[in-house]
């Protein structure tokens, strides 16, 4: 066994937090560069300017991208020979987003009961998955999640009948049915198969691939791409305001699925598209 | 290409002014906004219905909806972009039939909440979400007038210059979001 200390990972997550607040990733800036060149509406264009003088300010003036500083999502690979010491992990985790949230003045986005309201005033609860995983590493991947676009997502059980289509098409319509809402260029986030809880998961965790890296298995790549080709297609554009940038890419997760089942979901990330990794 | 017109205004707004603006047009706004958002409007309303008065007056006023990051270090706030407006659709017809005559924000309106612009004169503006650095820049200042406990939901008035706008939909009932979506189709 190989003995891990709690406060390291709380060390490494409010570094996580810190970079996803502050500094675009670097293959975002790329693509937001790309859909500037490729608009030919003047909104367009000027809404995708913005947005690249934003993430310049962010970095030189130690500004967060964007209020939302996000719901602090974490996807934790716990190597099945680690023995993690000093404290457990939950604790560790939402003291890393407390001391992160508090230390570089994001901002307290998360209220304590989804009916009463206070305001928790340092952003915790995170939400926190943990898997099991062969060796003895801690892999840590960190996502702020946006309320607006987290707002926008679908999840929907299809018949097997339904086939390639039915999933194209249920794709296709979340992200015409958000509009302007979840701050698109999006980057979409497909869950498919698995059960109702399981491919809402691979939905959210779909979307911490390195941006436009194809799926593993082919037919989920060719489904990325039509995807992507469609929802461009439908002229939502930046913010909403007509163009051909609606989303900078679609990552498709699948897993095995039920006889009777086809369930599909759709989780999308704002253009900010916040997250960062550690191993430890 | 061309760079598009700008227009400058100075809130707060009258009707006249209101409903002289156009969708698509850009406008740089400076003077005072009220920054409210989801359980603000909430309270807001509550108020109005008790038949108290409101915090500010609502004559005029253009509501930016906005939950910004903590300021510091000589700045009224660290990051301050728009946040969806839809949520706050169910609050809007009420202000606007008391005078509120802006709002800036993100994304689609209600149809109900379009017509009551309409009817009342009130205009909408979008800013561009997730440019919270970028926005941020343009609050001189701001001051929490009600509701502290609420910490980024809190009812404040900012005082802005130069603040980048776009009117998304004006008080013809024209707007920005339904020529995308046509244009897609």
């Amino acid at each position: 066994m190989r003995e891990v200390s709690v406060d390291r990972i709380q060390a490494a997550v409010v570094e996580c937090i810190e970079r996803a607040a502050f500094e675009l990733d670097a293959r975002v800036v790329s693509a937001l560069q790309a859909a500037r060149d490729q608009e030919t509406s003047s909104v367009a264009r000027t809404v995708l300017e913005e947005l690249l003088q934003n993430q310049r300010i962010a970095r030189e003036e130690r500004r967060p991208m964007c209020q939302d500083t996000g719901t602090a999502v974490l996807f934790v690979e716990l190597g099945q020979e680690v023995h993690l010491v000093d404290g457990d992990l939950r604790s560790a985790v939402d003291d890393a987003v407390h001391e992160g949230y508090t230390r570089h003045r994001l901002r307290a986005g998360m209220v304590g009961h989804p009916l009463s309201r206070e305001n928790t005033t340092d952003n915790t609860p995170a939400m926190l998955h943990v898997r099991l995983a062969p060796g003895n590493r801690v892999r840590i991947r960190f996502m702020a999640k946006g309320g607006g676009c987290e707002n926008m997502n679908r999840l929907a059980m299809l018949t097997p009948a339904q086939g390639r289509e039915g999933v194209l098409a249920f794709v296709e319509e979340s992200v015409r049915s958000a509009g302007g809402r979840p701050c698109p260029p999006v980057v979409v986030g497909v869950g498919l198969g698995g059960t109702f809880e399981r491919t809402a998961e691979l939905a959210k965790e779909a979307l911490l691939r390195p941006l436009g890296d194809p799926a593993a298995r082919d037919e989920d790549a060719a489904l990325e791409a039509e995807a992507l080709a469609r929802i461009n297609a439908l002229g939502v554009g930046p913010m909403g305001l007509g163009g051909r940038t609606t989303a900078l890419a679609v990552h498709v997760e699948s897993t095995g699925c039920h006889i009777a089942s086809l369930p599909v979901a759709v989780n999308l990330d704002c253009h900010a598209h916040r997250h960062a990794e550690a191993v430890l | 290409m061309s760079a598009p017109q700008t227009v400058d205004l100075t809130t707060p707004l009258d009707e006249a002014a209101a409903r002289a603006l156009t969708a698509g047009t850009r406008v740089r706004i400076r003077g005072t906004l009220y920054a409210a958002r989801d359980q603000a409007h909430r309270r807001l309303c509550e108020l109005l219905a008790r038949g108290e008065a409101p915090p500010f007056p609502l004559e005029g006023a253009v509501f930016y909806y906005v939950g910004p990051t903590p300021g510091g270090e000589g700045r009224a706030f660290g990051a301050a972009g728009p946040t969806s407006s839809y949520r706050m659709d169910p609050f809007t017809p009420q202000l606007l039939a008391r005078g509120v005559r802006g709002m800036i924000g993100k994304g689609e309106r209600s149809g109900e909440v379009v017509r009551a612009m309409q009817r009342f004169g009130a205009v909408y503006f979008a800013a561009t979400g997730g440019a919270g650095a970028l926005l941020a820049r343009c609050i001189c200042s701001a001051e929490v007038l009600a509701w502290p406990e609420l910490g980024p939901e809190a009812l404040r008035r900012l005082e802005v210059e130069d603040f980048p706008a776009l009117v998304a939909i004006d008080a013809e009932g024209r707007s920005l979001y339904e020529r995308a979506t046509e244009k897609g189709a």
